[in-house]
């Protein structure tokens, strides 16, 4: 499973969340590990303004050569669901490939989409279990990257070095810890 | 610094440089010595600076540059004396 | 040298940083304010000697840091679209006072409606200011580019402020891979800041006065002209320089991508130039030669260059992030005027597209080459100079 990305050479992902729920920041910790990695990658939010518990997206595109486009990502490979009663409000599977994957943050299994995979991993739970609350919510952003490189095959080493880098002291290691633990939990559920 | 290459909007400032003001004044400044008591707020408000205050020991004398004052009259304005009056230019 | 992922917006506050600014007054505006939030970051942390200066508007942002660059420093601003329409009283006062300063403008379409996505009229609008004006495809170039401006600015040869044009949200806000170079570089590539004069207190010189000669002042006037056309010498060297030092070359006022051998040009500026490269590899896998000329300064506007690069061909292509009302997009207009007294036999076309942020991306420029070429060998000439993409 470690040589995914899929099975091409460019990975297109959507990440779904709220409003202050770290979808942004998650898009720019995948690339930053695949940067690590020595992938190219680029990073983008929905190009707008964002408010708390809105529903947001953000993106990310990962190559092994240089990317030149900015387009939007309108075909992603792989969509990652953050808080899944966002469900009930936005298609989240919407122009997902065939032969793609979606990854959820929930405790239970979920509908797969049409032909494409479907995972899912407890991120909430993870949160809790750490401590890892700000403002009453459970940061699930990192864990769920986590679980996505996995699947993508991005080594854990390199989110855990992203993590770092992009955070410091007790609230990088609990999200390091939250990351590694996704990225053993996840699991897949099946195939629409 | 070296010498810029090309022109520039620059100037130093200095008495005069728009030339003989006095000669926009059809209201003259006067001052009263009896009322005047030197505080100098004439000197303070005076938009062309043309108003001097000289001291000796105690003692303060008001001037104004008729050169270059062109009579706007502020000074008699701001006076808390009314030591300022102004005259028509003839 | 390291090796981060970082926006757009950061990529310029690094660059602030390392070329040294001091002062940095600004006021906020989406999609600006993560840049200067970083900025204040680094001042705060004492990552950076820069002091901050909170403004009550975009005018009193660009006239404080006038004030300090007028002072002798090193000064930085930045702002975008309504905020940068505020504050032109000033952008053309700081040029024709020939004070060096360089500032970013994240170039955002103007209202109303009230939008915050890409497109080039605030940047595009400022092109008679006497600024230069540089736009740039990545970040790499973003942080690039910024350095670069405080050498190109402060040339004895040219002595006047320039802009760096990011484009909203797709450099602003998007994370990528860039090379951030050594402290020790950049002091090794910036000089001293150089200006015409310093304002110091207790030798006092006025800026301005009304003039006692006007064929002095129309000299002014032309002299801010000539030194724009100075820079750009100055920018091809600087550029040389930059790529000696990093290895990162652009090519000085332009960059050409597979113009060699090409048949038709596409001719653009800002991020959407990836794009257009992607799109010139698509239609040379169907038969037809493009290539692709970024334009990387808008001013001073590279005349020479472009004449050399379309000669010959048989199609150019404009495309422009702007309009003129009433007119055609500024670049074309631009280029059209500056090849003319060469007589070239290409025939030009404007496309205007990707206005208020509506996408044009690789598919679309694809398709518009593609009936372009159409055009030209069906005519042998464009029956249609002026196009708004994607059509009414």
């Amino acid at each position: 499973m470690m040589s995914s990305l899929l099975g091409g050479e460019t990975v297109e992902v959507r990440f779904h969340g709220r409003g202050g729920q770290g979808a942004v920041t998650a898009a720019n910790l995948l690339v930053d590990a695949a940067v690590r990695k020595g992938l190219w990658g680029v990073a983008f939010p929905f190009f707008g303004a964002e408010r708390r518990g809105a529903p947001v997206t953000a993106y990310a595109r990962i190559s092994s050569k240089r990317i030149y486009t900015r387009s939007m990502i309108r075909r992603p490979d792989s969509v990652v669901v953050l808080d899944p009663a966002i469900m009930n409000y936005v298609n989240a599977f919407a122009g997902l490939k065939e032969g793609g994957a979606a990854v959820i943050n929930s405790p239970k299994p979920q509908q797969p989409p049409a032909k494409a995979r479907l995972y899912v991993v407890n991120a909430t739970r993870i949160a809790l279990d750490l401590g890892l609350v700000l403002a009453g919510w459970p940061l699930v952003n990192v864990a769920m990257v986590g679980a996505l490189s996995r699947i993508l095959g991005i080594e854990l080493d390199y989110i855990l070095e992203a993590v770092r880098s992009a955070l410091s002291g007790r609230i990088a290691e609990l999200n390091a810890k939250a990351a590694e633990r996704a990225y053993n939990e996840v699991v897949e559920v099946g195939a629409g | 610094m070296e010498r810029a290459r090309f022109l520039l909007p620059l100037s130093r400032p200095k008495i005069g440089v728009h030339g003989i003001t006095g000669s926009w004044r059809f209201r003259r400044p006067e001052i009263d010595y009896a009322k005047c008591v030197g505080c100098g707020l004439c000197w303070l408000y005076c938009p062309d600076s043309v108003v001097e205050i000289e001291s000796s020991g105690e003692r303060f004398k008001v001037s104004i540059d008729y050169t270059y004052c062109k009579g706007c009259g502020i000074c008699a304005s701001v006076c808390p004396v009314k030591a300022i009056r102004l005259s028509e230019e003839v | 040298m390291k090796r981060l992922t970082l926006t757009g917006n950061h990529c310029v506050a690094y660059a602030v940083k390392l070329s040294r600014v001091k002062v940095v007054p600004a006021y906020p505006i989406t999609p600006q304010t993560t840049m200067v939030e970083k900025i204040s970051e680094m001042a705060d942390s004492g990552e950076a000697d820069i002091q901050v200066i909170r403004v009550e508007s975009e005018h009193s942002a660009l006239a404080a840091a006038y004030g300090a660059a007028t002072a002798g420093v090193r000064a930085f601003t930045a702002t975008s679209s309504h905020g940068l329409l505020y504050m032109v009283e000033m952008v053309w006062w700081v040029a024709h006072a020939r004070i060096p300063m360089v500032m970013a403008i994240v170039t955002r379409t103007i209202g109303p409606p009230w939008n915050i996505w890409t497109d080039h009229h605030d940047i595009m609008s400022q092109r008679d200011t006497g600024w230069l004006i540089a736009m740039a495809e990545n970040n790499q170039e973003v942080l690039d580019e910024t350095i670069k401006l405080f050498k190109i600015t402060e040339d004895p040869d040219v002595s006047l402020p320039g802009m760096i044009g990011l484009d909203a949200f797709i450099l602003s806000h998007t994370v990528e891979p860039v090379e951030v170079p050594d402290q020790e570089l950049v002091d090794s590539f910036l000089p001293e800041r150089r200006q015409p004069y310093v304002i110091r207190s207790g030798d006092p010189l006025i800026m301005g006065n009304v003039p006692a000669d006007l064929l002095a002042n129309a000299k002014m006037r032309w002299d801010v002209h000539l030194g724009l056309k100075n820079a750009e010498d100055v920018i091809e060297k600087v550029d040389e320089e930059w790529g000696k030092l990093t290895g990162r070359y652009y090519g000085g006022l332009v960059e050409c991508y597979r113009c060699e051998d090409a048949d038709y040009l596409f001719v653009g500026a800002g991020a959407w130039v990836g794009d257009m490269r992607i799109a010139v590899d698509m239609l040379r896998e169907t038969g037809l030669r493009f290539g692709v000329l970024k334009l990387r300064y808008a001013r001073p506007f590279p005349s020479r260059r472009i004449l050399e690069a379309v000669s010959g061909k048989r199609g150019v292509l404009v495309l422009d992030r702007a309009v003129s009302a009433g007119s055609a997009g500024p670049i074309f207009l631009d280029l059209a005027s500056h090849i003319y007294s060469a007589r070239p036999s290409v025939p030009v076309k404007n496309v205007v597209a990707g206005l208020a942020g509506y996408e044009a991306n690789y598919e679309d420029f694809a398709r518009i080459g593609e009936s372009f070429a159409k055009e030209v060998s069906e005519s042998g000439w464009v029956s249609s100079p002026l196009e708004f993409y994607p059509g009414r």
